[in-house]
Order: structure tokens, then sequence, then C-alpha cells
């Protein structure tokens, strides 16, 4: 078996006495994509900011691409250089217009020359549709193009696999699938992602695999078609019945 | 009518001498106020337990004391230690540090209303915590800073007519000078009162003029709302 980019090994992390994750371990290979559902308030958030790092484990071990980033050793902001991350509520820089937002990371982090900088996000722009958008400023961008932007930030880094922390929950249902599309067609080129995300469709049509959480520990994983036709425990078809209730009609 | 007319001939350009002390003071004690209060907000932000108490501290004395008390420490009480400095440099020490400890507040509040995603998505990219702050988190703090800050300018102004008491000759202290030789009060007073009207007037201007100029697109009516 293919060493895979990404591992994560009995993590555990607590907030006080209030325990979020309970030991999950997990292997992502290479071009997978890996959708985790689950209520919320279950730690689903909180394992994909394990994995770079933005929440710190209180056990565990996170290895990317062969480097163990829970090693105290390890420079976490190189590691973190090549792990896309997409945030529910988009967190773009409010003081920088499209470009900028896609460019400043080139430019402070990569060391790319201004010219190679704006070269390089206009092309990332380009790829979310949102060339024309460039000199826009985020207060002035609607909510699907704020996380389109958002994408073509992290995308503009080259990374290694892209992470998407509910990216489409704080979107006018109308917004929704401007932002999948982006989605679909990263997948499609063959990125690793791992999406925290209750789009149904979404899963159905793009997961390699999807997992189902609850209280912090792994319920069921499988692929969609096993997750959505014969899953094997009462909790993951009651919670997919729900959700598909809610979010599935719209499709 | 007549002789205020008359009066002013001599009061205009004693007043002015002392207007160029007072924005003089103003000016330094500003500056210096910004060096100490804004790495003073830092401190107490990012700085960890002990800068964080000794930067609460510092603002937190020098905030809770009259800024009078503060002059009189460093002009007439710092002498007794050896420390003799003179009216102007005391003026410049207290004001700056008056200042400093509440630019210090008003750069704290500005730098912990920034969304604490914007840091993380700043180290999502792999900036270290001091790009983060430099790129990313204290530009937008500087704008949100800046109503405030014009405030404490306007206030600064004023507060500097308190160094009449250590015989600085600024715009109050040629004002005093000018009502005892002339005898008219009134006159006197309310001429140098428009002197600071106009001085105040004319930095309001200048410093609304940043505030639009720096203002970020699309952002306008949260930041009116603030």
């Amino acid at each position: 078996m293919v060493e895979p980019i990404i591992r994560l090994e009995n993590i555990h992390k607590a907030y006080g006495k209030d325990e979020i994750l309970k030991g999950i371990s997990l292997e992502i290979q290479e071009g997978e994509v890996v959708v985790i559902i689950g209520p919320s308030g279950t730690g689903k958030s909180t394992l994909l900011r394990c994995i770079n790092q933005l929440t710190v484990p209180n056990k565990g071990d996170v290895w990317v691409d062969g480097v163990e980033l829970t090693d105290p050793r390890v420079d976490i902001n190189k590691a973190r250089r090549h792990i896309g991350f997409v945030f529910q509520d988009f967190n773009l820089f409010n003081h920088l217009n499209a470009l900028n937002n896609v460019s400043i990371g080139l430019k402070l982090v990569l060391g790319l020359t201004p010219e190679k900088a704006k070269e390089k996000a206009l092309l990332e722009l380009d790829r979310v549709g949102l060339k024309q958008k460039a000199d826009l400023f985020p207060g002035q961008l609607s909510g699907g193009q704020k996380q389109r932007v958002a994408i073509a930030r992290a995308l503009a880094m080259d990374p290694r696999v892209m992470l998407f922390d509910e990216p489409t929950s704080a979107l006018d249902p109308e917004l929704i699938g401007e932002v999948l599309e982006v989605m679909q067609k990263l997948a499609r080129e063959g990125m690793t992602m791992i999406c925290v995300t209750h789009e149904m469709g979404f899963a159905r049509e793009v997961a390699s695999r999807i997992i189902f959480m609850e209280h912090g520990v792994v319920v069921e994983e499988g692929s969609p078609e096993h997750m959505f036709t014969r899953p094997q425990y009462d909790r993951t078809r009651e919670f997919l019945g729900k959700i598909s209730e809610l979010y599935g009609k719209q499709k | 009518m007549q002789a205020y007319l008359i009066f002013l001939q001599t009061a205009i350009p004693e007043l002015w001498a002392g207007t160029l002390i007072t924005l003089q003071i103003t000016l330094v004690a500003l500056i210096a106020g910004f060096f100490i209060g804004f790495p003073a907000a830092l401190a107490r932000i990012y700085g960890g337990k002990t800068l964080s108490a000794i930067s609460t501290t510092y603002t937190e004395i020098f905030r809770g004391t009259p800024v009078l008390v503060q002059l009189f420490i460093i002009y007439y009480g710092l002498p007794q230690f050896g420390i003799t400095l003179s009216a102007f440099m005391a003026a410049y020490v207290a004001m700056g540090l008056n200042s400093g400890a509440y630019q210090a507040e008003y750069f704290r509040g500005a730098i912990q209303a920034i969304s604490s995603g914007q840091m993380m998505a700043a180290q999502s990219l792999g900036m270290n915590k001091l790009k983060a702050i430099t790129y990313i988190i204290v530009p937008q703090a500087f704008r949100l800073a800046l109503p405030a800050w014009a405030n404490e300018v306007v206030s600064m102004v004023k507060v500097t007519s308190i160094v009449y008491l250590t015989a600085v000759p600024d715009l109050m202290t040629k004002a005093k000078i000018l009502s005892s030789k002339y005898f008219n009060p009134i006159e006197t007073y309310l001429t140098a009162a428009v002197f600071y009207l106009i001085i105040i007037g004319i930095l309001s201007i200048v410093l609304n003029y940043i505030e639009k100029v720096s203002r970020i697109p699309g952002l306008e009516m949260e930041g009116e709302a603030r």
C-alpha cells in the first residue's frame, strides 16, 4: 500500500473537561476526496484544524506528506504552506483586494517577486472564475465570490491537500452552487481533499469516501454507495435520512 | 471695538508664538505616545504574561492619575533624585507617557476587534505570527483605531495648556501674560479660545481626510457602525 498523504493517529482534543475528539485515527491517500459528516458539535471542524495544527491536539500524531506535524521540532509554518484551508466564514483579508488576498502568501511566504505573484494570483482567480473581480475588496464581493477567492488563495500556494471546513454553510442557498462547482472541478483534477460539509449531493457525486462522526469518534465510514444505501449502523442511517430531508431536496 | 483691534495687533504675534509651542508639544507628545503606546498594546496582547503585566501596569497608572500630577512629579519631584528636566523636556515626557497610555488602549481595542479568523487565515497560509501581525492585523487595526486616535489628537492639543503651570510659553501662558498686562481677560482668553478652535478645526479636517482615504472599499457600512 502507498504511504498515505495524511495520517492521523489516535487524536485527542479536549477543551477543559469537554472532550471534543476521543481518539480519531484516519488515513487518507493521495487523490482521495473524503467528506466528513455528522451532527454539529461532534468535532468535525476541530479534527480538520488538528490536521494543520490551527488546533493543537492534546494527544496523538498528525502526519502530512511524510512529516510529523505534531513533532515540536517541525517548523509548522513551513508545513502549513502546502495544506490549503478554506474556512466557513471565508476569512478573507478585509484590507486587501481579491488579487492581493491571493498574492500575499506568494510574496510573504513563498518569496515570489511582486510580478510573479501577481501573475500567479490572476491565474488562480481565473481558475475560480473571478479574474474580472481581481480589483474588488472582500466587502464588495458576494458570499459565493468571497469563498471562491478564499479557495483561490489556498490553491495559489500549490497545496498537497485541501481542507474545507463547511465551505458553504455561511452562504445563501443560491450561492452554494458556484462554490461546489469549483470544489467539484478541483476533485476531478485529482486534488486530495477533506471536506466537512452537509452537501449530500456533493458527497454522493464526488466523495471517494464518507466518514460519519459523532461525539468525537468515527461511527462509520465507507463509499458513498455504501453509506447512502446500506449503512451498517442505525445511527448513520438516521442521520443521513435527516440530512437528506433537510438539504437533499434542494438538489 | 477699536481698542480690541489695537490689542489684537500686539496679541496675535504673541499668541501665534504660543500656538507654535502648543503644536510642538502636542506633536512630540503624540509621536512619543505612539512609539510607547503601540508597542504597549502589542505587548499586552501578544507579549505573554510578564510583558502583558508590565504594559497593563503602565497604562493603568498613567490613565488613573491626573496628567497635571504626572507633570508635577516629573518637573518638581524628579529633581529630588537628581534628575532635573527643563520645563519643555518635562512637558514632553509627561505628555508623551500620558498619551502613550491612552494610545495603548486605543490600539489594543482595535487589534482585539479584528476577528481571530484573520490570524488563522494568515497562519493557514504559512505566515508566522510576526508576519501575520505586521501585514494582516496591524493594517486593519490602524484603520479601526483612527477615530479614537483622532480624538486623542484633539484632546492632546487642549491638555497641553497645563504646561502654563510649569512656565512653558505655550498659547495658554501667552494669553495669561497678555491678560495680566492689559487687564482684559475676556478679550484675551476669548481670542486664545479662538486660536485653539482654529487649530483643532484644521486638525479635524486633516484627520477626517485621512480616515476617508484609508477607508477600505466595501467596508464603509461596518466602519460607520463601530
